[in-house]
């Protein structure tokens, strides 16, 4: 990956300064609501992995995500919180073998046909989880209490509050991306992006692409499971509606609309779609016509995503 | 399993595969030959059964309403295609799913702004609403077997529409080579528009003819076109022959997967497809 441009790398400090400062001034509703925002840009960052890097395009990315929401609610007891670490270890393996055992089958195929068949696996799952009675069926399960973090009888922060649940989040969105910037700098993250451009010659040259995109397929899970694990902390309740191919979509919508294969594309799109909807939800009852009508816009007039709109300096 | 129970099994499952080739043979000669992934493809049959509902009211006969459906349905497509869809062409696929994703989101609203948002139903056309009694308690609604002739006729129809006519000639021409069909002095954007408007049609009077046995409901789009791209990419990509098995298969892996698992009855459809293209990852009709 090349460096970015100067007015994007500004712009990101200057992100991460305001987020920082942010509960500091702001009210609950929108302190939470930037922590639902921050959530759904990891998910989206690591979506953004596999379309983007490695030309993997998913439609059913919701499968690592609501599973690891569902595995939280499964080691919550019924009127105690889970423990921290377990429960996250917990989440993310999940997400982590469920990945691998559909990344096993699902990367035999490409293109569209990859497309359709992370679907299918993706309304397998959705469907399982609906009409099974011990996850709660259509109506999902509550979870009562947030998880707890304790160290020798010390918690660094408490879960229940909604600043300390802002900073967590805003943390591990950190983390995700420098994790994926140190990523795809190394020699592993050089090997993707040549599969994503030939994976032909990639091939010839010696390389398993196939366990290489296996290995991407399996982190964007953990990484999925890491913002399913969140949300399901988050919001107190577990449904099957997070593994719908409404959420996968979504997810993608949000990729493409900030940009394929850019760092900050997936925080943009999460963003802008999360402002946007909350925007038009204030104007009018009917803000999808005003949603949609931005969408199919933004597609014809800003051709790369927008991304692109803070890319002016590379032009010319 | 009796025989009766499993003849109306059959033809439930026939008739739903159908009315599924309507939408998908669509959807699969849109991508085919245009190369468009469009998800706005349900929203065109949500709006078919919503104008059965209208126009039956303004007219009682449900055949005048189904053939003006039809012909609103045809101006809609071309005006879409020369609004927004000419624009795609040369566009990577996952922006034409962004787009079309957007379309979704205003016919939805477009919907309920014009009809609201409650579910609504629409009466069996006059003459065919009996059943035929096939033992002393069982019977078959006469109304789904002329939905599986209609729609048999209309496959049928595009049959020799696409392989026996100047027209299809053309079609298929174009689908091969677009350069080599406009320096022939084909006009290419008006065969696009008239693919496009023809596969906006096939969706709506799928949704028109559906309307009298399902209820007209919000969303109904969204449900159809998912399964629709279940059979489309089974059937193999642009392969209408393929999208006519693929849609009988799914129609009736459908109808007897709720009657014989019922626990598992949502997953049946996805299992088969995800069979099948670890199998034959081009689909059953495909080109590899």
């Amino acid at each position: 990956m090349d460096t970015q441009p100067r007015s994007l790398q500004i712009l990101l400090i200057a992100g991460l300064v305001a987020l920082a400062a942010f509960p500091l001034v702001g009210e609950k509703f929108y302190i939470q609501f930037i922590t639902k925002i921050m959530i759904t840009a990891m998910f989206a960052m690591s979506l953004d992995l596999l379309v983007g890097y490695t030309g993997l395009v998913s439609l059913g990315h919701a499968l690592p995500f609501g599973l690891a929401a569902y595995a939280l609610m499964f080691v919550t007891p019924e009127n105690g919180a889970a423990g921290l670490w377990r429960s996250l270890a917990a989440a993310a393996g999940v997400a982590g073998i469920a990945s691998l055992v559909v990344g096993l089958l699902v990367l035999r195929t490409s293109g569209i046909y990859f497309i359709m068949v992370t679907l299918a696996f993706g309304q397998m799952a959705y469907f399982y989880v609906h009409d099974s009675s011990y996850l709660g069926g259509s109506d999902g399960k509550y979870i009562y209490v947030r998880p707890v973090l304790e160290i020798a009888g010390w918690q660094p922060f408490n879960l229940e509050n909604h600043v300390d649940f802002y900073y967590v989040a805003l943390a591990l969105m950190a983390f995700v991306y420098v994790t994926l910037r140190v990523l795809l700098a190394s020699p592993f993250g050089r090997v993707i992006a040549a599969i994503k451009e030939n994976e032909h010659r990639m091939q010839m040259l010696g390389f398993a692409t196939f366990r290489y995109k296996l290995v991407c397929f399996v982190l964007a899970g953990m990484l999925a499971g890491l913002a399913g694990w969140l949300t399901a902390a988050h919001d107190g309740l577990v449904n099957p509606e997070m593994l719908s191919w409404h959420q996968s979509g979504q997810l993608l919508m949000m990729v493409i609309l900030g940009g394929m294969g850019t760092p900050s594309g997936p925080i943009l799109g999460a963003a802008a779609l999360k402002l946007l909807e909350l925007g038009f939800q204030g104007v009018t009852k009917h803000w999808q016509l005003l949603l949609g009508g931005f969408i199919v816009l933004s597609v014809l007039l800003i051709p790369r995503g927008l991304a692109q709109l803070f890319e002016w300096r590379r032009r010319g | 399993m009796d025989p009766v129970i499993f003849l109306i099994q059959v033809l439930n499952g026939v008739q739903y595969g159908l009315l599924l080739f309507l939408v998908a043979s669509g959807l699969t000669l849109i991508f085919g030959i245009m190369g468009i992934i469009n998800l706005a493809h349900g929203s065109f049959y949500m709006i078919g059964a919503y104008l059965a509902f209208s126009l039956t009211r303004l007219h009682g006969n449900f055949w005048v309403a189904l053939a003006a459906g039809v012909v609103i349905a045809v101006a809609i497509g071309a005006a879409l295609e020369w609004l927004v869809m000419r624009f795609l062409y040369q566009r990577d696929h996952l922006y034409q799913v962004l787009l079309t994703y957007g379309l979704i989101l205003i016919f939805e609203e477009l919907r309920s702004l014009v009809w609201g948002d409650d579910v609504h139903g629409v009466a069996v056309p006059q003459g065919l609403d009996f059943s035929i009694p096939l033992t002393d308690n069982l019977s078959y609604q006469t109304y789904r077997l002329v939905i599986s002739a209609i729609c048999l006729a209309i496959a049928f129809g595009m049959y020799w529409l696409i392989q026996r006519t100047r027209l299809g000639m053309m079609i298929r021409a174009g689908a091969v080579n677009r350069e080599m069909v406009q320096s022939l002095g084909i006009d290419i954007g008006l065969l696009y528009r008239l693919v496009f408007a023809l596969g906006v049609a096939l969706a709506a009077l799928a949704g028109m003819l559906a309307a009298p046995v399902s209820s007209v409901f919000p969303g109904m789009g969204n449900q159809v076109l998912i399964i629709s791209f279940v059979v489309v990419v089974i059937g193999g990509i642009g392969s209408v022959k393929g999208a006519l098995v693929a849609a009988i298969a799914i129609g009736l892996a459908d109808t007897f997967g709720k009657v014989l698992v019922p626990q598992i009855a949502g997953m049946v459809v996805y299992l088969l497809m995800a069979a099948i293209l670890l199998w034959r990852p081009q689909g059953i009709f495909g080109k590899a």
